[in-house]
């Protein structure tokens, strides 16, 4: 099954479940009608959130910067000496 | 070496290293050393799809299969720069390995993860193994807070849409099986780093079994190239695209 289809379905179900809230009257329908509204502030809340949290956890790596350049000297070095010329950066 | 087949009586397999190069002289040999330095005991060629670069890689090329073999560095090139996507499948027409690895060749992808690819892969069996950047062991150098929170924000919505399953979309460094690639290469039609979110989406639709690596990513070329508005709509196109045809 395709991916949009999965999620059209989705929202498919979300929507009955809403009219169908709206036909039994078990909230208000006033508070009812806003309720498709709260969703997506939510969902965007959410999702505000999420990268929020992934920017501050955001995992960096600065000691591999160092350790690659070890690495290129250690290569140039071994280079020089199997006369491969190289060059430079 | 003989005796450990023996007793571990695991077959040997045989690892084919696709790296694409355009003007990456310096690179593509420190690459090369690094290959060889990390993958001492691995039966592994490495094919290189140079896209006529000015800058003497070829020649460099050359001078690296006299040291190493040719058997061990094969050296595909093409008259000009035509795209990731093709590169990759021109490279896989000359791989004789059981399984593709793809990386880039500006050393922001470290051979000294290929072990624990090629381990993960051999422990779950998986048919694709992707390094992804986003996780505790992982990480990323060189990039800025404004780059950082595109990258969050733009991993943020590709989540919320696609379900994809894997913690990093645009990452290109991935082990493959030989037939999964050529099987998900043949069905992708994006260019650039959506083409690299389309491999692992598709691959993922498919209902390969995909596992994750944590790599460390040093960007040392991001200060030169900057992301700009146009690729952040080519970003959400691609975005729809996967959404409605995956």
């Amino acid at each position: 099954m395709k991916h949009i289809v999965k999620i059209l379905s989705l929202l498919a179900a979300i929507s009955a479940f809403w009219i169908g809230l709206l036909q039994a009257a078990i909230i208000p329908r006033s508070h009812t009608w806003l309720l498709p509204i709260y969703f997506v502030v939510s969902l965007g809340c959410y999702g505000l959130l999420m990268v929020g949290v992934g920017l501050m956890q955001f995992p960096t790596c600065p000691q591999e910067a160092v350790l690659l350049q070890k690495d290129i000297t250690e290569a140039k070095e071994f280079f020089k000496h199997k006369g491969v010329d190289v060059g430079s950066d | 070496m003989a005796d450990e087949k023996e007793n571990i009586g695991e077959k040997k397999y045989k690892y084919s290293i696709i790296i694409p190069t355009f003007n990456e002289r310096l690179n593509i040999a420190i690459i090369v050393y690094l290959i060889f330095k990390h993958l001492r005991d691995v039966d592994f060629e490495i094919i290189v799809v140079d896209d006529g670069s000015p800058d003497g890689t070829q020649d460099i090329v050359k001078q690296l299969q006299q040291l190493y073999g040719e058997d061990r560095i094969l050296l595909r090139a093409r008259a000009k720069k035509l795209g990731l996507g093709t590169a990759y499948i021109h490279g896989l027409k000359y791989a004789t390995g059981d399984f593709v690895v793809i990386m880039d060749a500006d050393l922001s992808h470290h051979p000294k993860y290929l072990p624990s690819f090629i381990k993960k892969q051999l422990e779950t069996n998986a048919s694709i193994v992707t390094g992804t950047r986003y996780v505790k062991d992982g990480g990323v150098h060189g990039w800025n807070l404004m780059r950082k929170l595109t990258s969050r924000g733009a991993n943020v919505l590709a989540q919320t849409l696609l379900w994809p399953g894997v913690s990093d979309l645009t990452g290109s460094f991935r082990l493959y099986k030989k037939c999964v690639l050529e099987d998900v290469i043949s069905s992708c039609v994006s260019k650039g780093y959506v083409f690299q979110m389309e491999m692992i989406v598709r691959a993922s639709r498919k209902g390969y079994q995909i596992e994750e690596v944590p790599i460390t990513f040093v960007d040392r070329v991001f200060g030169t190239s900057k992301l700009g508005g146009s690729e952040i709509v080519e970003y959400l196109k691609g975005l729809v695209y996967l959404l409605l045809t995956t």
